[in-house]
């Protein structure tokens, strides 16, 4: 079983590539990369596990006395959640445009860059 | 002088917040000219360092120099390439920011210095890709210059086409970026490191490379390869080209896509190609493989085109993939030819779309057949463009020629026919439009279009169509290709390079008759096929075989990802081999 | 391309990356494992800064320079955003109505947002003690104010989140960030060296320019979720197109 959560990211990530690739909406679309980001998140935070060892701040824990879990991954991943947070809202902005200009969110029907 | 380094990157940031703060304020002159001001001092810094780059300088920042050969810090690396790199992509922000003077499109209302601020963060983006000796630190600005990016991109958010390309190159890069951060994620795994040399002493220690390794290898150089627009990850790229403003094409073709092929050459050296990582050989097939396809792609693609704006994207994309072969040879010689190509492309690749710019700003089209004929009155601008045509294809004592002469000696053999057909065919494709837009060369062709995008209708930048095309528009790309020439023409500059990129290992890179004789072939082919495609359209046939292949180019953001699956197979099916024998 | 050629590319591009995905997996060190060298030299490097949440010792000493990028990233998203979102010129922008809210849902969210925002800035001051941090911190002010829309209504929020005032404090928590670093280089180290004394472990101004920094970015993220969420809410609210009412 000490795989499994990092076939979980292995499955998130390729599940929200499907999304990507079906979407009939450009909203859903934006949300199915973050889905890809979140199977970035789950891997770190897997790779950087160490069995029972509790979070790596020491305020109300004294040095040494328990094992504590990779902090560099947890930095990483706070890092890769802001910067998935801004991709998002950079990208529903173009969405929202998209929207007002072609009258539509539906990727089939937006044909004006083709050939 | 090593302390310096990250100071590449505060600079320009600091601009950026400064115009943000003062830009409502400002009036718009000030707020460009701060924006200039901070660009080229990010540029002078560039240079003094990379005068200053042998040998190479490393900096740890907040201090954290290692003890005992480990540190708990960020590496940042100032040698040749790296400070090249930024060096040249903090004076192409200059050149665009100078080009974009005044005359580029109303800011936001309240927001002079909005513009400025975002090509400052682009550049710092760039500049902190560029000197990143950390995995992560290089995924955090890869991300910096991405996001930057789309936001230029969709800058124009009245243009139906420019929200819509922006949203395929975004959703598109952030992808290629999560790819290559699962990439990263795997390595720390292996190795516990994530400053890059560190990363491949800890591969080199587990012993021959298996599974691991080459998911780790396929997914960073995904992430890499959907920046530098190789094929099939590139369908973003001519969508995105065609409808960014003017002054943030000459950025994205001139750097921002070579960025994705340097980091392609800096993680491969530093991470992969010790006894652990991928045998050389097989990063070899790879990249010559994709190169090749990139290129016949590239090209075939490029001379379609009637958006002009989009044949000129087309036309980095079939440069992109000789860049790609030269980086897979993997020998100093190739490296400096690689150095010299991408320096001079991006001079003459800017010059051509700060041209074009001004076809668009005064005619409010770019579409190759409604231009016919009517752009005769400019005489400055059709000078300029046949040059860099001409320098496009090679044409000696071009930097270009110079960097493809030297790669070609240095790759040989059957590719050697490729970089001639490559640039003979995109070049070929700039001089017929040259010869029917200025000079109105042949019989104006027939305007039916069924697929295909058209350049006409598009809105100039500027806040109405010029009358004349002001000085500045002319000046910025008679400058570029002023530096370009001087690339290949003046003696001591390839030598320079060579000397940043791979220091004594190779000879100075130098003309040598084979090279001036395949520049000067590959030029005449240009002007043939370009003479032939104005004058007797017929005898060229009408492109319908590759009407498959300009189908795949659909607009779809769901047909690019599953592309971009695809690709990442073949890429990790190239490298198989490795793990099979290991 | 068809749907049908698509999903095709797809199958198979998809098969095989699902390959490769779960072949390295079985590659991998075995969950739990005790393999952490980095993680370990973070911990010892933390403490010996006086510093006892290792991750903010992480994010703004260790790594400060990933920090100041993911910063810039923010920051350009919202300059994108506030550019992307701009009020084109066929489009006007109308005054919102005021609207009536149930009296529950006031009194809950005018009690509540105090606290929330009280709890906002305790996340971000403690940052380098306890879990939490500017980051956090700051998004929890931001969208405390927001509680504001829902206990009274657009026009009520307006009045506390003039967009312009948070744009320009946005650009000076980055600046100051930047000058931060910039100081440690000139205090004689590095760009962003901790130049401070790292004072008394476990206290508020323990681990030297860590809190400093912290708070350049609690006040970062605060202004620029504002910002962002301004300018989506001024298109759902506020903007119309020319013509409609």
């Amino acid at each position: 079983m000490s795989v499994l959560p990092y076939l979980v990211a292995a499955w998130v990530f390729l599940v929200g590539c499907y999304g990507l690739a079906t979407s009939r909406n450009l909203i859903h679309a934006v949300g199915c990369l973050a889905v890809c980001q979140s199977a970035t998140y789950v891997l770190l935070l897997a790779v950087g596990y160490r069995d029972g060892a509790t979070a790596p701040v020491f305020s109300d824990l004294k040095p040494g006395s328990r094992p504590v879990v990779d902090p560099v991954v947890q930095a990483l991943a706070l890092t890769d959640v802001v910067v998935g947070a801004t991709v998002t809202a950079v990208l529903l902005a173009l969405v929202l445009q998209i929207s007002k200009l072609h009258g539509t969110v539906d990727p089939d029907e937006l044909s004006e860059l083709r050939g | 002088m090593h302390h310096l380094l990250p100071v590449l990157v505060a600079v320009p940031l600091l601009g950026a917040t400064l115009l943000v703060t003062a830009g409502r304020h400002l009036p718009r002159a000030a707020a460009e000219t701060v924006g200039c001001l901070f660009a080229a001092g990010t540029a002078a810094l560039a240079i003094a360092l990379l005068l200053n780059s042998s040998p190479p300088m490393t900096d740890w920042v907040g201090g954290w120099t290692p003890e005992g050969g480990e540190s708990v810090g960020i590496v940042l690396v100032g040698d040749g390439p790296g400070l090249g790199m930024a060096a040249l992509a903090s004076l192409l922000t200059v050149a665009a920011l100078a080009y974009s003077w005044h005359y580029f499109d109303e800011p936001p209302r309240r927001h002079a210095g909005s513009f400025p601020a975002l090509m400052l963060l682009f550049q710092g983006g760039m500049c902190g890709f560029a000197i990143a000796g950390d995995l992560f630190d290089a995924f955090v600005f890869f991300e910096l210059m991405s996001v930057v990016a789309y936001a230029l991109t969709g800058h124009r958010v009245e243009e139906p086409k420019a929200v819509q390309g922006a949203l395929s190159f975004g959703v598109l890069n952030s992808l290629g970026a999560y790819a290559m951060l699962m990439g990263i994620g795997l390595l720390y795994a292996r190795t516990g490191e994530l400053a890059m040399t560190k990363i491949g002493e800890g591969l080199d220690r587990h012993g021959s490379p298996d599974a691991l390794t080459l998911a780790a290898f396929a997914l960073v150089l995904t992430g890499l390869l959907v920046k530098a627009a190789a094929v099939p990850f590139h369908f973003w790229l001519p969508d995105a080209h065609a409808v960014a403003p003017t002054p943030v094409c000459m950025l994205l073709s001139g750097v921002m896509v070579e960025l994705g092929a340097y980091g392609v050459w800096r993680v491969y050296r530093t991470v992969f190609s010790g006894p652990g990582g991928i045998p050389a050989s097989d990063l070899e097939h790879a990249l010559v493989v994709l190169g090749a396809l990139t290129g016949l792609v590239g090209a075939v693609m490029c001379w379609y085109q009637r958006h002009i704006k989009r044949l000129l994207a087309y036309s980095t994309v079939a440069h992109m993939g000789l860049f790609l072969i030269g980086i897979g040879a993997l020998s100093p010689e190739a490296d400096d030819g690689v150095a010299l190509y991408i320096l001079s492309h991006a001079g003459v690749k800017a010059a051509l779309f700060a041209c074009t710019g001004a076809l668009l700003d005064r005619y409010g089209s770019v579409d190759e057949h409604a231009l016919h004929g009517r752009a005769r009155e400019l005489r400055g601008v059709a000078v300029l463009y046949v040059a860099g045509a001409l320098s496009l294809a090679g044409l000696p004592p071009f930097g270009i020629g110079l960097g493809k002469a030297v790669l070609e000696e240095a790759v040989g053999g059957p590719l050697t026919v490729l970089f001639v057909a490559v640039s003979a065919v995109t070049a070929g494709a700039v001089l017929r439009v040259a010869a029917r837009v200025f000079f109105g060369l042949g019989p104006r062709p027939d305007d039916e279009s069924s697929y295909e995008t058209t350049g006409k209708k598009e809105e100039p930048e500027t806040r109405s169509r010029l009358s004349r095309v002001p000085d500045t528009m002319t000046a910025v790309p008679a400058v570029l290709l002023v530096l370009s020439l001087a690339m290949g023409a003046v003696p001591g500059f390839a030598a320079a390079v060579g000397h940043a990129v791979s220091g004594r290992a190779a000879p100075a890179p130098h003309w040598t008759l084979i090279g001036v004789l395949l520049g000067l072939t590959s030029t005449l082919l240009a002007l043939g096929l370009a003479t032939l495609a104005a004058t007797r359209p017929k005898l060229l046939g009408d492109g319908a075989w590759t009407a498959p292949l300009r189908r795949l180019q659909s607009g779809h953001i769901g047909d690019y990802v599953a592309w971009m699956l695809a690709g990442t197979t073949l890429l990790a099916a190239l490298a198989l081999p490795t793990i099979l024998n290991g | 391309m068809t749907r049908r050629v698509r999903l095709l590319v797809m199958a198979v591009g998809g098969t095989g990356l699902a390959a490769l995905l779960v072949a390295a997996c079985f590659d991998l060190p075995r969950f739990g494992g005790d393999q952490h060298p980095y993680g370990d030299r973070v911990v010892r490097a933390s403490l010996a800064r006086h510093t006892a949440n290792t991750i903010a010792s992480v994010n703004f000493d260790q790594r400060a320079f990933d920090t100041l990028g993911e910063m810039s990233i923010l920051f350009a998203s919202v300059l994108g955003t506030v550019v992307l979102l701009r009020q084109t010129r066929d489009e006007h922008r109308a005054a919102p109505e005021p609207e009536q809210v149930a009296l529950p849902v006031r009194r809950y969210a005018l009690l509540v947002l105090p606290v929330a925002v009280l709890t906002g800035l305790y996340v971000i001051a403690h940052g380098q003690l306890s879990p939490g941090g500017g980051f956090q911190g700051g998004v929890v002010v931001a969208t405390a104010l927001h509680l504001l829309y829902l206990g009274a209504d657009y026009r009520a929020l307006e009045r506390i989140r003039p967009v312009g005032s948070y744009e320009v404090a946005d650009a000076l928590a980055a600046s100051a960030y930047l000058v931060l670093g910039l100081a440690g280089l000139v205090a004689g180290t590095a760009f962003l060296a901790d130049f401070l004394p790292y004072g008394t472990f476990n206290t508020l101004s323990s681990g030297g320019t860590v809190p400093l920094l912290n708070a350049a970015i609690g006040m970062e993220v605060a202004c620029a979720v504002v910002v962002l969420l301004a300018n989506f809410l001024d298109q759902a609210v506020e903007i119309e197109k020319e013509g409609e009412t």
